[in-house]
């Protein structure tokens, strides 16, 4: 698909500036055009069709969707599914845990939800198709939306909703089939669009500087270090490797668009895949700030088990893949 | 004080996101010579009672207009003046 972006940049690499394929500068340059331009791409296709779909199933849909239907267990995979089309700010994690309860959502709905909407967003899933291909992207998206399934059903099982903040609990009393208190209008499709766009440019502005400073890290590390150069310190063999990967990545908070390119490098260098991937998702899924923010919902306790259910799955997913790839 | 002064509202609990559309809001209205009253709701409660569930969030005039996003200059410019009952486009600069 993108044959064509590949011959633009040798040309302008090889031909116009004259640098010699095999030089680290040469093939550091090219990694670099060639990837930021087809993932900036990627990142307009992409923010432009989760928009359409953001656009008719916005967040208040889903929510009175999932309350309003029994749907006898599918409502985890559902919650996990919406969390992945829904955009999310972490900041609006604790108004969106608010609206969830309110709407009588059981806890570990909720958490899919919260689990998954982090993990796979259009920004992750563009950068991600640009710089490792379709079907890694698929088997993140996959797993995070599974990773988001298990760890609801699991902190669902646990039954922890006394563990609750007491300002929640009161919300949940006085909780009533509540509708939005502002007007909003309905817009044709064609209407739509301009506004879908604009969002789009808007999500890529605010993104760009990250791709573009992840992927010249990744380029310069690219150019630089030897091909397999990490397998001989961190192999698929090294147990531990996973579980470390993991517990370095929680605390970090990072922009996933900036993250991807370098962890592409990694791989590209010998980590194996999973290690990888999990690290990702500890990195971009749970961080101290998220933490933070849900303590005015959630008691301590209860985000300490929140954290450890889903560190604990990112792990054992984490496993699974450097079993199967 | 005047009946129909436009007001602004924007919720959010202070990221990033939600301080930029503040400004933005401020900035689109001082540079066309809006009267606007701008506020920022952080206070969670006050947004949880509105029942909006991702921030930033803008209401204009009790209406809302944008939520989890951040609008463009031009669109922004255009939900404000379109609650000015006979705005015309004033030619500053």
């Amino acid at each position: 698909m993108f044959d064509w972006l590949q011959n633009i940049s040798d040309w302008l690499i090889y031909n116009i500036m004259g640098l010699s394929e095999q030089s680290h500068l040469g093939s550091a340059l090219n990694f670099f055009i060639y990837d930021t331009i087809k993932i900036l791409i990627l990142l307009f296709i992409i923010t432009f069709v989760m928009g359409i779909v953001n656009s008719y199933f916005p967040i208040e849909r889903i929510r009175n969707f999932l309350s309003r239907n029994k749907l006898y267990g599918i409502e985890y995979l559902l919650a996990s599914l919406f969390g992945a089309v829904t955009p999310f700010c972490s900041c609006s994690s604790v108004p969106l845990f608010i609206g969830f309860v309110k709407g009588g959502i059981p806890l570990g709905v909720t958490f899919a939800f919260l689990v998954t909407s982090p993990l796979i967003n259009e920004v992750a899933v563009a950068v991600f198709l640009g710089t490792f291909g379709i079907k890694v992207t698929a088997i993140y998206v996959i797993s995070g939306i599974l990773l988001g399934v298990t760890s609801g059903i699991i902190l669902g099982k646990l039954k922890l909703e006394y563990l609750l903040t007491d300002w929640v609990k009161k919300v949940w009393q006085d909780s009533e089939k509540e509708n939005e208190k502002f007007r909003t209008e309905k817009l044709s499709f064609v209407k739509r669009i301009p506004f879908i766009l604009n969002d789009a440019w808007g999500i890529i502005k605010s993104v760009a500087i990250y791709v573009v400073i992840g992927i010249a890290i990744g380029a310069g590390m690219h150019g630089y270090i030897p091909e397999g150069f990490f397998e001989q310190y961190i192999g698929k063999d090294t147990w531990y490797a996973v579980p470390l990967a993991v517990i370095i990545g929680v605390p970090m908070y990072a922009n996933a668009a900036g993250i991807i390119p370098v962890i592409q490098v990694f791989v590209a260098k010998g980590i194996p895949i999973g290690t990888s991937l999990s690290f990702m998702m500890a990195v971009v899924g749970l961080s101290i700030p998220e933490a933070i923010l849900l303590k005015k919902v959630m008691t301590g306790k209860l985000i300490a088990i929140f954290f450890s259910v889903v560190t604990v799955c990112i792990v054992i997913s984490g496993y699974m893949f450097n079993l199967f790839f | 004080m005047e009946e129909n002064i436009l007001t602004i509202r924007v919720f959010g609990t202070g990221c990033l996101r939600c301080n930029e559309l503040e400004k933005m809001c401020f900035n689109v209205c001082a540079e066309n010579d809006i009267d606007a009253d701008i506020q920022k709701i952080t206070d969670i409660n006050k947004i949880a009672e509105t029942g909006i569930m991702v921030t930033p969030a803008l209401v204009i005039n009790g209406k809302l207009y944008a939520k989890g996003k951040l609008p463009v200059k031009s669109t922004l410019k255009h939900w404000i003046t379109e609650n000015i009952p006979g705005y015309t486009e004033k030619n500053t600069k």
